[in-house]
């Protein structure tokens, strides 16, 4: 069996609601193989993301490595924006010669 | 206003005339090659009135004493707002550098007081060639400057393409970011931030007021009055989940508040609905 090489890809969505299958309003690609591996798949519009919602992109092979905690609002905060809420974390591995 | 309230920003294209931004690129070319040297061009010093920023002659004084620039100010900050700071941001065509997504100076306090950052683009920038990267409605969150850099796209967000002269008024809480510049043309950006130095109450011509203010009673739910501020404040910008929208709205509307006097603006009835519960306990102690 040759020799192969294991390199992470990272995908982070954000989405809009806490379930996986939500609308993805942004994301983040971090790629261990440095373009040797696939690529995102092109968005159907400029500015869209590479997947609609966190469940499309496990159809395309994507695995999950977590996803948001539910944390109650602090007392006071309860009306207060912060950073985006519903972050999942995905990996594909991707093996290399 | 109640779009700047709702956005986060204003976008004013070739306001600055073409005589002016010629003259700048040179003058702020100099400022960023000498401010920080021993001798040489120097900013004002920080807490400096506005009148006395670059005295004339100086295109940057100029550019700050436009009758069309000094309205749009002291509608926002007032007639009398301090020099903070400012900063020239050159990429050179084929620059490469990504800076990541980030909000200016600190993470921001309760209040609603805020500074206004122009950002005045003297030549043109073509679509994708190193313009500012934001997220429009991105203002009223309360974050750590560094969180933001795990953001590299978010849904809505927008690039700076303009032509020469135009100037962006950002809320000093919008989140946004330097972007690479592929093209051939050098990019260059001057960047002021003031703060106001009295209320920022109806500083700004507010003739139709009385006709578009709504009542506390204006909600999505009930009825609506057409042509209303909670109009405006009905902006849901894509990124935002459910709860992010209501929570902006009643950010929006305690903004809203502060900046007309009205201490009983609502829009869709979040506050107010709290407000009269909140009531109630306090008659029974």
């Amino acid at each position: 069996m040759p020799d192969v090489t294991l390199r992470q890809q990272v995908l982070y969505l954000w989405l809009e609601g806490a379930s996986i299958d939500e609308k993805v309003v942004g994301w983040a690609f971090h790629d261990g193989t440095d373009g040797a591996g696939p690529d995102l798949p092109a968005p159907d519009e400029p500015g869209a993301p590479p997947y609609r919602s966190g469940l499309r992109a496990l159809r395309d092979g994507w695995m999950l490595l977590q996803s948001a905690q539910l944390v109650p609002p602090a007392p006071g905060q309860e009306h207060v924006n912060s950073y985006l809420e519903y972050e999942f974390v995905l990996e594909r591995r991707v093996e290399l010669p | 206003m109640a779009e700047f309230v709702a956005n986060g920003f204003l976008r004013f294209d070739a306001i600055v005339p073409d005589d002016v931004n010629e003259r700048a690129v040179d003058e702020i070319a100099r400022l960023n090659d000498e401010r920080l040297l021993p001798d040489g061009m120097k900013p004002p010093h920080t807490l400096t009135p506005l009148d006395e920023c670059y005295p004339l002659p100086s295109a940057i004084g100029e550019y700050l004493r436009l009758p069309q620039i000094r309205g749009i100010i002291t509608s926002l900050v007032g007639s009398d707002p301090t020099f903070d700071h400012d900063w020239v941001h050159h990429i050179p065509a084929g620059g490469s550098y990504v800076q990541p997504l980030h909000v200016d100076a600190t993470t921001d306090s309760p209040d609603p007081t805020f500074d206004i950052q122009l950002f005045w683009y003297p030549r043109s920038v073509e679509p994708g060639a190193g313009g500012t990267r934001f997220v429009p409605g991105s203002h009223l969150t309360r974050v750590r400057s560094s969180g933001l850099a795990r953001y590299q796209h978010i849904v809505g967000e927008q690039q700076v393409s303009c032509p020469a002269g135009s100037v962006f008024v950002f809320h000093h809480g919008l989140w946004h970011a330097g972007q690479p510049n592929p093209g051939g043309a050098e990019r260059w950006l001057y960047k002021i931030r003031f703060n106001p130095t009295e209320a920022q109450v109806r500083r700004w011509d507010t003739s139709d007021l009385d006709d578009v203010q709504n009542p506390p009673s204006d909600h999505i739910f009930a009825r609506m009055q057409p042509g209303s501020v909670a109009e405006v404040f009905r902006t849901w910008h894509p990124w935002m989940g459910v709860t992010d929208y209501r929570n902006d709205q009643m950010q929006r509307a305690l903004l809203w508040r502060y900046l007309t006097g009205d201490d009983e603006f609502d829009v869709d009835y979040y506050l107010t609905r709290l407000e009269g519960r909140a009531g109630l306990v306090a008659g029974r102690a």
